[in-house]
């Protein structure tokens, strides 16, 4: 209890807490939604997509936040496109954007600035990284999660578990999937500066695959993944303050630990 | 009888192809149509033109005013996604309710109770919180009718429900949609490769091929001669 409150007596450390326990409540949710749509990979390309428009952003001195987020969420729609059309193999086309994105964006980072602890701490994460903006975003954004997830829980769940079927009874679609992108792409715009571009694809995957180890109703598995998602990362966060390791990859490691242990469980229980 | 679904020389396709032109058919109350058709033939398309996820090219299409409000009860080919998805049976089968609900975030006792009725008359009360990926392919046809049924008792459009089903299940899941369709008066729309037990279930047999070679009675196509080109009879 006592790390805890040491840690609360930081400012910088309580947006980070605060901001990332949001982020990764949101992270989660959208998560579960995009792993049983087989989706998971969009997670990654886009963090790479949001670390090419950082590194524009800085190498031109412009505003971080207001030059990725909308980058992300065209390539979120762009990406969401090629899967759904199926016309080039949707896993290979979000790897070539990935790596596409990452490319430009060293390559104008070192034509400019060279590899500044700013552009380090978008690859890796920087528990310094959270400033109040982000916060009040992370905020808005979790509200906006939220209010999804319980006022249309059945309409996701339904656009979830079967497209065709929820087209046919009169759903509206692709809006859901507009909506899911764009909150997918703030979510990982945000969480990747805390947790790094490399590593906020784990936040969305994670809990997802931990909680449908151990629920077999969609309900149980979303519940399930906020608390996971939230818990593990508040571990990690204390893991990192005692171990002076850095937060993001503490936060994945503690997540790689809860699945390992709930695949574990399964294990026992099927047995 | 009014027709729920009317095609006049209707035509469905995907920017500028027609996959499939000129269909002219009405699916009647209690009607049960069997579909067939080589691959490509677009049976595919014509079932997302009949549940109006695809507008016409040409010709018309009318669907009867009770099916606009509810949706047409429709079971899809199976999705990858499908298989490992975590669903309890009753979530599942709920979410056929859904165009009911509207704007409201929870089901109302109403939804709750047509929910569980359709369970009861597929006989699948037993498996309500079973976990979807844990049922066996016949049960989850069995869920997924149920959940076609919440949404309406009119008409059910099945796209090839016994893929990937073994032989006793295809049986048992032919019985279902006959009992269905005879005893409770439900039209049924079936898509299938399965021609021989098309022809043994059905009451009409719609052949495609790009245009409909074939429409009407089961009867009439066993004589017809792209009927008995198809079934393999005597004079091929």
């Amino acid at each position: 209890m006592n790390v805890i409150g040491e840690m609360l007596s930081y400012p910088f450390l309580v947006r980070a807490l605060v901001g990332g326990v949001l982020v990764s409540l949101c992270a989660s949710l959208l998560g579960v939604s995009l792993v049983l749509k087989r989706y998971s990979m969009i997670g990654d390309g886009l963090s790479h997509v949001s670390f090419g428009a950082l590194s524009l952003a800085i190498a031109f001195g412009w505003q971080p936040l207001q030059v990725s987020i909308p980058v992300v969420v065209i390539a979120a729609f762009f990406l969401l496109r090629i899967t759904e059309n199926g016309k080039i193999k949707s896993d290979a086309a979000i790897a070539v954007i990935s790596a596409s994105a990452l490319a430009i964006g060293i390559i104008i980072t070192s034509l400019t600035t060279g590899m500044t602890t700013d552009v380090s701490s978008y690859m890796f994460g920087s528990i310094l990284a959270m400033s109040r903006a982000d916060v009040i975003l992370s905020a808005i954004l979790s509200v906006i999660v939220l209010f999804l997830f319980v006022f249309f829980y059945h309409k996701v769940f339904a656009v979830t578990f079967d497209e065709n079927f929820a087209r046919a009874t009169g759903v509206k679609v692709s809006w859901y999937h507009i909506l899911f992108a764009v909150l997918t792409a703030v979510t990982i715009v945000l969480g990747m500066r805390m947790m790094g571009a490399m590593l906020i694809s784990s936040l969305i995957i994670f809990p997802a695959l931990t909680s449908m180890r151990l629920f077999k109703s969609f309900r149980g598995v979303m519940i399930a993944a906020g608390v996971v998602s939230v818990v593990c990362f508040c571990i990690g966060m204390v893991i990192s303050y005692e171990a002076s390791t850095p937060a993001g990859a503490s936060v994945v490691v503690v997540n790689l630990a809860v699945f390992l242990l709930c695949t574990g469980l399964q294990w026992v229980r099927g047995r | 009888m009014k027709p729920l679904i009317e095609c006049v020389e209707a035509g469905f396709g995907y920017e500028n192809v027609d996959v499939v032109t000129e269909v002219t058919m009405e699916v009647l109350p209690g009607d049960y149509i069997g579909v067939v058709g080589e691959n490509g033939a677009g049976k595919s398309t014509l079932i997302k033109g009949l549940l109006g996820l695809l507008k016409p090219t040409s010709g018309a299409i009318t669907i009867a005013e009770e099916l606009k409000k509810t949706g047409i009860g429709y079971l899809p080919q199976q999705t990858a996604a499908q298989k490992d998805f975590p669903a309890t049976v009753w979530e599942v089968v709920l979410s056929g309710t859904l165009s009911r609900a509207g704007y409201r975030p929870f089901y109302s006792r109403e939804e709750k109770k047509l929910a569980e009725v359709n369970m009861g008359r597929l006989g699948i009360e037993d498996l309500k919180y079973k976990c979807y990926r844990d049922l066996s392919g016949g049960q989850k046809q069995r869920v997924l009718i149920a959940r076609a049924l919440c949404a309406t008792e009119k008409l059910l459009i099945l796209d090839e429900p016994i893929t990937g089903l073994d032989p006793s299940a295809a049986q048992e899941f032919y019985q279902v949609v006959k009992h269905l369709n005879r005893d409770q008066g439900v039209a049924i729309l079936m898509v299938s490769h399965d021609i021989q037990n098309m022809v043994r279930q059905a009451g009409k047999i719609l052949h495609l091929n790009q245009k409909v070679l074939f429409y009407g009675t089961v009867e009439q196509y066993r004589n017809s001669s792209v009927g008995r080109r198809f079934l393999g009879g005597e004079d091929t």
